[in-house]
């Protein structure tokens, strides 16, 4: 056998063992849960009576509406922040667009439930903002009352998507599309309704989907609010109180993934087959023009607005986690450094825990990427793309889901040596983040790999080298930028979730970050300590953030002459 | 179908100038372009011919001077009131849009009646020979079908004055020989005042009227493409249109003969009308010289002797670098099996027919 074919071989081993992995951890967890939606619960038969049984309970119709209700409100409310924003930058010569682009960011390391107490502090019925109005207007505005407050706190973390398309989809616009349009007759607002808008549509309608897609399936900030006629708390509801024989929080996990499934594809709808960028050689983006003075002065006072509203929950909760008493006052009573102490004192090990979940599973995460990435790339396995669409499927998944099926699936499996379930094993909750996080790590890896010549492999293997050691001395090392993106990304956005974890801790030591914020933020004395715990969840995710974009762009310096000739060749 | 033929009128530019920034890009052009034209904008990239263009269609920042499109002054007028028809260098197809719904576009922002747009989409599409492609996207389309539809959403405006803005440098060879004897089949057909703008001589002299090269924010010099190439009015006119050999010197006048003297010493007798004294240049092309054995006949003209330096094989003649005093002079010696070739470090004997020198002031 020669060695070509042996690393065929080797190739397809590896695919083989995680294709299995994936189908024991995404594929079995989410058919059982489906399976049991349909299934009776006395005979086992197949059946629709417990969808019947849902639509039929007033408070399952009332949160199935109210889900939709608030989904639909987080995107038009994230709407109303972000296009403004969008236009703003693209249109416009204007010092602002740093600004703006930070605001995209910031957000994103603070997960929304964190915030969530923070922003009732500052925008409930006698929140910081109401006390003030009422004070000066003699009326209070209800921000938080209800749902409205779920859609607050999801829209102001949500918003950077549809930013970030938006921007990308405007700017991807070259500026012969529009001096066409004006050559042939057309200006102002025809000009924008004709070319500009249909042209950057696919962008906002991908960005506003991934936002309802997200708020559908949020868990923590609901609860968080104690909202509770939502689907996504009443599964979890069901679950951890009836327990999990109980069929309606299977027929909700289905709903929650069929809507899951359905944002995806009018996403995917929106892309495909209207690859819109139309930058060509020598083409820019739009057209900008300068601003007149108090144009300026207008957008600034957009932007500081907008600014103040994102930052409100890092704000709020940095305010709480150094306040000693605030209850009906706009500021805190007095200020003080004991919540830090206590979470330092009695919480370290939420700290501990988290950073060894997101680590071990960023890790896990980046190394499945990569040979993932490598398979479909670089190989000619039959079946190869399936790896690729069955990671990237875990998107479609909503948290609370996976946690459902990991429970329902692995309560019966027994692990050795330590004699438990493996349901109620920290390390499913590792697994659990590796599942929800490597379609993130996929992408970063995929793209890494994509930057990455062929020839490059070509002229290593030329000289004697094996394919394993090319991939080791060359591939992995070129893609590095890229791999490195993936860990960063994953370890970030796992060491936040809450969704699928609350689900799967069964001992407050196995317990990470975010379900200690959550413990600590349910008793009004909890919540110093809670925001001390939150702040320190924001200074973990900011700190790796910065990191990654810190490491991506000297990659980027350092490979970029190497990179850009490879890819010529391409 | 109906007739896509307007009047054609001319384009004026007085004394327009540009800047971006603290760059000037364009510093008192002045042309005038006649009515029905074929009018090229040529120089290399950066001499301010596309932003020339951009400026007639109201692209860019408002220049200095005046543009005048059929006697009208058009400086300040946004784009969209100037009803010049550009064609641009990606094209610009809308891709949301059908090819028919491209075409129609300028029609329905003339609101132009929906039972006049449809025939006259399908006038100008059946004048590319795209008609059976009217609901294809854009992205369905090879290059030189873009193109054409990019032409015929330009013309069935019925613009004034057609903008050409390096329309064939996305097409491979072939094609672009293809488009740009359509696309001045097609000027012709509809007598339109056409300005082309393009880097590329060999375009230029194959479809324009007259020609304005540009350099550095500056006309050169404007003409038919062999009056440029015949009698160039500067250095850069005769290196940029095809390869010149450019001595620097100074012309002498005797009492009956005039006489280029060389910095290297080299004399080259002219048979000068016209030609003052003084420092200049000779320019020369290289199919002005024959090339032969020293001490071979040379009747008039001038002998310069020197010995060949390099040599270059190019199918239908050889190139030859001649070293004649200090100056490397070039040779083109056309090429037929049989025929003698001389090798490197052989010596020669160039001659030069007076009548071919010309002297750039210099």
């Amino acid at each position: 056998m020669n060695s070509f074919s042996r690393s065929q071989w080797g190739a397809g081993g590896l695919a083989l063992l995680i294709g299995l992995f994936l189908f024991v951890f995404l594929i079995v967890p989410v058919v059982k849960v489906v399976y049991v939606a349909f299934q009776d619960p006395n005979t086992g038969a197949l059946t629709l009576i417990n969808f019947v049984d849902f639509f039929n309970t007033s408070l399952f119709r009332e949160s199935f509406l109210n889900s939709i209700y608030v989904a639909g409100g987080a995107v038009l409310l994230a709407s109303l922040i972000s296009i403004p924003l969008a236009y703003f930058t693209t249109r416009f010569n204007f010092g602002g667009a740093v600004l703006i682009q930070t605001l995209g960011i910031v957000p994103l390391i603070m997960p929304p439930f964190v915030g969530a107490v923070a922003m009732l502090l500052l925008f409930g019925e006698n929140g910081s903002v109401n006390l003030l109005i009422d004070e000066w207007f003699g009326f209070t505005i209800p921000f938080m009352e209800g749902l409205n407050g779920v859609i607050l706190v999801e829209a102001i973390h949500y918003f950077p998507f549809i930013l970030i398309n938006l921007s990308a989809a405007l700017l991807n616009i070259d500026s012969a599309m529009e001096e066409s349009a004006q050559n042939l007759g057309a200006s102002g607002t025809r000009l924008f309704r004709r070319i500009v808008f249909p042209l950057a549509m696919p962008g906002y309608v991908a960005g506003a989907s991934l936002v309802f897609l997200k708020v559908f399936d949020d868990l923590g900030t609901p609860l968080l609010l104690n909202i509770n006629n939502m689907l996504a708390p009443q599964a979890y509801l069901r679950i951890s109180s009836i327990g999990i024989s109980d069929p309606m929080g299977y027929v909700i996990s289905v709903i929650l993934v069929v809507f899951s499934l359905f944002s995806l594809w009018v996403s995917f709808l929106a892309l495909k087959n209207k690859d819109y960028a139309t930058v060509q050689k020598g083409g820019g983006g739009l057209m900008k023009r300068d601003l007149r003075p108090w144009e300026k002065i207008g957008c600034y006072a957009v932007i500081i607005l907008i600014l103040l509203m994102v930052l409100s929950p890092h704000i709020g909760l940095a305010l709480l986690s150094f306040g000693t008493v605030w209850s009906y006052s706009v500021l805190p009573d007095a200020y003080t450094f004991a919540h830090y102490g206590n979470v330092f004192r009695t919480a370290t090990q939420y700290i501990s825990n988290t950073l060894l979940y997101a680590g071990l599973a960023a890790l896990i995460d980046v190394v499945l990427g990569t040979a993932i990435a490598y398979i479909v790339w670089r190989t000619g396995l039959i079946g190869r793309k399936w790896l690729d669409y069955i990671a990237m499927g875990a998107v479609a998944v909503p948290g609370v889901v996976l946690g459902i099926g990991y429970l329902r699936t692995f309560v019966e499996f027994n692990v050795p040596i330590i004699d438990k379930p493996l349901s109620s094993w920290w390390v499913i909750i590792v697994i659990a983040l590796v599942i929800r996080r490597l379609p993130y790590a996929l992408r970063a890896c995929m793209a890494g790999l994509q930057q990455v010549s062929i020839m490059l492999e070509e002229a290593a293997e030329n000289l004697g080298a094996t394919k394993t050691r090319t991939v080791r001395r060359i591939v992995v090392p070129l893609m590095s930028g890229g791999i490195m993106a993936g860990f960063i990304i994953s370890f970030a956005t796992a060491s936040v979730e809450l969704s699928a974890t609350i689900m799967l801790v069964s001992a407050e030591s196995d317990a990470p970050l975010a379900y200690g914020i959550y413990e600590f933020m349910q008793s009004a004395a909890g919540r110093g300590p809670g925001a001390a715990l939150g702040i320190v969840a924001v200074l973990i995710v900011g700190i790796a953030t910065y990191i990654s974009h810190r490491v991506i762009k000297r990659r980027e310096k350092e490979l970029a002459p190497g990179v850009a000739v490879a890819a010529q060749g391409v | 179908m109906t007739d896509i033929r307007p009047e054609a009128v001319g384009v004026t530019i007085e004394g327009v100038s540009l800047s971006f920034g603290t760059t000037q890009v364009l510093k008192g052009v002045s042309l005038t372009i006649e009515p029905g034209e074929f009018f090229t904008f040529l120089g290399p990239s950066g001499s301010g011919k596309s932003t020339l263009l951009r400026a007639i269609a109201g692209f860019g920042p408002v220049p200095g001077g005046r543009i005048l499109i059929g006697g009208d002054d058009v400086t300040h007028l946004a784009p969209w009131h100037r009803n010049v028809g550009m064609v641009f260098q990606s094209y610009a197809l809308w891709p949301h849009m059908t090819v028919r719904k491209n075409v129609a576009f300028g029609l329905e922002e003339r609101k132009i009646p929906a039972r006049d747009i449809r025939g006259r989409v399908d006038a100008a599409l059946s004048l590319i020979g795209l008609l059976d492609l009217a609901d294809r996207r854009p992205s369905q389309l090879s290059g030189g079908q873009q193109q054409r539809v990019a032409l015929a959403r330009t013309i069935v405006v019925e613009p004034r004055v057609l903008l050409l803005d390096e329309p064939l440098s996305n097409l491979d060879a072939n094609l672009r020989i293809q488009m740009r004897r359509e696309i001045l089949e097609l000027q012709r057909k509809l007598k339109l005042t056409t300005i082309f703008v393009t880097h590329d001589q060999e375009e230029a002299n194959t479809t324009s009227d007259r020609i304005a090269l540009l350099n550095d924010g500056v006309i050169q010099q404007v003409g038919s493409p062999m009056e440029l190439y015949d009698n160039p009015a500067n250095r850069f006119v005769a290196d940029f249109l095809g390869t010149a050999n450019l001595i620097d010197g100074r012309v002498e006048k005797g009492q009956d003969k005039i006489t280029f003297q060389a910095d290297d010493g080299t004399l080259i007798p002219l048979n000068g009308t016209g030609v003052e004294a003084g420092p200049g240049t000779a320019m020369f092309r290289p199919q002005d010289l024959t090339i032969r054995k020293p001490g071979e006949d040379a009747d008039d003209g001038a002998v310069l002797p020197g010995r060949v330096q390099h040599r270059e094989f190019l199918g239908s003649l050889i190139r030859y670098a001649i070293r004649v005093g200090d100056n490397v002079i070039l040779v083109d010696d056309s090429h037929q099996a049989g025929r003698p070739v001389f090798d490197v470090g052989d010596d020669v004997a160039l001659r030069l027919s007076v009548g071919q020198v010309r002297i750039l002031a210099g």
